[in-house]
């Protein structure tokens, strides 16, 4: 699967010239091109291989398929991540995962709605426990959810988006 | 410098500040809006006028109170009280009531829930009076982001004692007699360690802060990192100066991004004041600390991942020997510390070893953060010494379960943990006395299940967590928990059979001696503690094929209660594969064929007629 966004390398020089264009940088210069284009398009991280002395692009590759936080195709304008850490599971995150999915029509597997306006993951702890089952939006931490609850939620975030 | 005189001038800016108002503003309360509540507070307070026994009032943002569930706290020490839930429209009548007027909200007070009485200070609530709290100390008392507040509760003054005798022995016999262990999970003995890396004094060396608090439902971490940073920039100071290292890294997981920013800026603070950087406070020793992103990978909490990964490597772990004290991050000797073992480090040497050991067990000395979740009434983060029993800690401390509904067990120590059950509720907890139960300290998540919960899906759960966290480097590791958890997948789905149980029994061995890290050495610990404790609940899901629980939903059947039943038809309307047939204002029944489990009948059943079978 390739998608093929335009890689403006001048962007990435400004990056890599920020990390000084070091190898120990490695993880920090990716984060930085998935904050830009909310992926880590492949051309970036040939770029990215090409540039850093002692880098490859095979070993680039690596590092960004090795981390749960790097994604190769786009994320959605709505990055939900439905925690499922051990707190949350035991009081219920997977209903409210089951709800998002059928609400949104994203299928077990899919990261990121056709129209491109949400992605959904799970991930395993947000150390927010107290307030099992949690969910976070972009960042921002939603308490307490339940399938009724994050209806509501996104029901806010899709008549904002019309 | 004299610490004793930045002290005195920090603590009469604090009194400068008049009636101090602290709202948490830790990640928990943030999400239940205390942003909100601040902004509304300021607005409110930016009229002195009106203050009658104060020429004025300031508000404080402070890191995690621990007690999350009851969040927004809002604490007037001031005053004694402490209010709970407290939202945005409720703050104008605290201000109103209570700070202009001096009558306490009783609404807003928190309910003991077995008297039903209303609690006003702090220290009476159930939650904190049993704790002990040493490295959580100035969590949700201080404000996380000014050094002054650090510095008037005695932050950098173990440091500046320690630089002032400059005797790097003398702090490791120190942490040595103090009989700290490691926090962050295996129990090591930090002395030991800090003596282990510091025979290779002389070169460049590092210190490490591990920060990556992967176990899912431990978050105590994060609640130093975001309470009290200058403490555990102090701890790592103190390590450093010990060891001889002069450049330290914290390793701070991605999804703690208000922990990193408050790191970033006592950082930047304590260089200013020259509490970190070069000839810190006068002296020869020089320490720079920077900060690593973790981009989300359990494996990297183990310290070989974790050096690989600031590296800018792929997150594995290596094998040992050469240990980090030898042979580190970039080649160097390295000493890694657990964030709250190093929160603990100050302590000790304000209060001297005698001092820590004295709490405690024969083994295990000092106290212990836990995160204490699941099914349990106050959930939240506690500090306790070690030793104390889970009875103290579900059900005086936490309130018990949730719901009245009936204890079950308490997985403990996350993924790489086991489960204790009602047999060990009075077992005085510490890391030997929990390894012989099966289980272990570990970062000190604690969550409670109930009879709700079916030991076997929990321990698919783990298993789940663990197989998507292998690195994939040792072939016992990846394989193993990948069939371990397609076992468990067959038990839960109803096809599972008895020789299953002994072939996870194998596996599970198998996975344990041949995996080089942590990570591969545990993961089979939830399930041979839930074979051991509950091995009736999988022998029901393999040969009754039921769950006694109530979880797994392939062994459920959601049916219609027909006396209950008014044929509104609201069921029918929900079910999402149309499996519910019937006629207007008949009861209805559900096609067993057809229907998926998936519950939307039963949660929204206005007359509650529909129920497992």
């Amino acid at each position: 699967m390739a998608i093929n966004t335009k890689i403006n390398t001048s962007k990435l020089d400004e990056i890599l010239c920020r990390y000084e264009y070091k190898k120990s940088n490695l993880i920090a210069i990716l984060q930085a091109v998935q904050e830009e284009y909310r992926y880590l398009p492949e051309d970036a991280l040939i770029y990215i291989g090409t540039k850093v002395e002692g880098l490859s692009p095979a070993t680039v590759f690596g590092v960004a398929t090795f981390y749960a936080q790097f994604s190769l195709e786009p994320k959605g304008k709505f990055e939900i991540k439905v925690c499922d850490g051990t707190a949350c599971h035991v009081r219920g995150s997977m209903p409210v995962l089951n709800a998002i999915r059928n609400k949104l029509g994203i299928k077990e597997g899919q990261l990121t709605t056709d129209n491109g306006l949400f992605s959904l993951e799970t991930v395993s702890c947000l150390g927010a426990c107290g307030l099992a089952p949690v969910v976070v939006i972009n960042g921002k931490v939603h308490p307490q959810m339940t399938s009724d609850a994050i209806s509501i939620v996104l029901d806010t975030i899709l008549k904002e988006e019309e | 410098m004299d610490i004793k005189e930045e002290q005195r001038k920090a603590q009469e800016l604090i009194k400068q500040q008049g009636l101090r108002v602290l709202v948490c503003a830790g990640t928990g309360c943030v999400a239940n809006g205390s942003l909100g509540v601040i902004e509304r507070f300021k607005e409110l307070g930016a009229d002195v006028s009106v203050l009658t026994d104060y020429d004025k009032m300031t508000i404080v943002p402070t890191g995690c109170h621990g007690f999350c569930e009851q969040g927004v706290l809002v604490i007037i020490p001031d005053k004694h009280v402490t209010y709970v839930k407290v939202r945005y429209k409720d703050v104008d009548e605290i201000y109103n009531t209570h700070i202009r007027n001096g009558q306490p909200v009783e609404r807003l007070l928190y309910t003991d829930p077995k008297t039903g009485e209303h609690i006003h200070k702090n220290e009476e609530i159930n939650f904190y009076a049993k704790q002990t709290r040493t490295a959580l100390a100035n969590c949700g008392h201080i404000n996380a982001e000014c050094i002054d507040e650090a510095i008037a509760v005695r932050g950098y003054e173990a440091l500046y004692n320690v630089l002032k005798e400059n005797n790097p022995d003398a702090v490791i016999e120190t942490i040595e007699k103090s009989g700290l262990r490691g926090r962050g999970g295996g129990g090591f003995p930090t002395g030991r360690k800090w003596r282990f890396t510091a025979a290779n004094r002389g070169g460049k060396s590092y210190i490490v802060c591990n920060g990556d608090e992967g176990d899912p439902g431990a978050f105590m971490d994060r609640s130093v990192m975001e309470g009290d940073p200058h403490k555990l920039l102090e701890g790592m100071a103190i390590a450093a100066f010990a060891i001889g290292a002069d450049e330290g890294y914290i390793y701070v997981r991605a999804e703690y991004p208000l922990a990193i920013k408050r790191l970033r800026k006592a950082i930047k603070d304590a260089e200013e004041r020259n509490f970190l950087g070069k000839n810190i406070m006068g002296s020869d020793f020089s320490l720079d600390i920077h900060i690593k992103e973790g981009a989300g990978a359990f494996v990297c909490g183990e310290e070989t991942a974790l050096i690989a990964s600031i590296e800018g490597e792929r997150g594995m772990p290596r094998p040992k020997p050469p240990f980090p004290a030898n042979k580190g991050l970039f080649g160097r000797p390295t000493l890694i510390n657990n964030v709250e073992t190093l929160a603990n480090v100050p302590v000790i040497i304000l209060n001297g070893a005698e001092w820590f050991a004295k709490m405690g067990t024969e083994t295990s000395k000092g106290t212990k953060t836990f995160a204490l979740t699941g099914e349990v009434n106050n959930t939240g983060l506690i500090e306790v010494p070690m030793g104390t029993t889970l009875r103290e800690i579900i059900f005086d401390i936490g309130g018990g379960i949730r719901g009245g509904k009936k204890f079950k067990a308490v997985q403990i120590g996350g993924p790489s943990g086991g489960c204790l059950t009602e047999e060990h509720l009075d077992l005085p907890m510490d890391y030997d006395s929990l390894i012989k139960a099966g289980a272990m300290v570990g970062s000190g998540g604690l969550v409670v299940m109930a009879e709700n919960t079916c030991m076997v899906e929990v321990a698919r759960f783990f298993m789940n967590f663990t197989k998507n966290e292998s690195c994939g480097k040792c072939v016992p590791c990846r394989e193993g928990t990948k069939n371990m958890l397609k076992i468990l997948e067959k038990i839960v789905a109803g096809k599972g059979e008895l020789s299953d149980l002994d072939l996870l029994e194998e596996l599970a061995h198998t996975v344990k001696d041949g995996s080089l890290c942590g990570l591969g050495k545990t993961a089979p610990n939830p399930v041979l503690s839930t074979l051991k404790y509950f091995r009736d609940e999988y022998i029901a899901h393999i040969v009754d094929k039921k769950c006694p629980a109530g979880v797994c939903t392939a062994m459920k059947t959601i049916v219609i209660d027909e006396t209950k039943c008014k044929g509104c038809t609201k069921c029918a309307r929900t079910c999402p594969v149309g499996a519910i047939e019937g006629t207007v204002k008949q009861p209805h029944h559900i096609n067993q064929d057809k229907c998926i489990k998936c519950e939307a009948c039963l949660n929204n059943c206005p007359f509650k007629a529909i129920t497992h079978k």
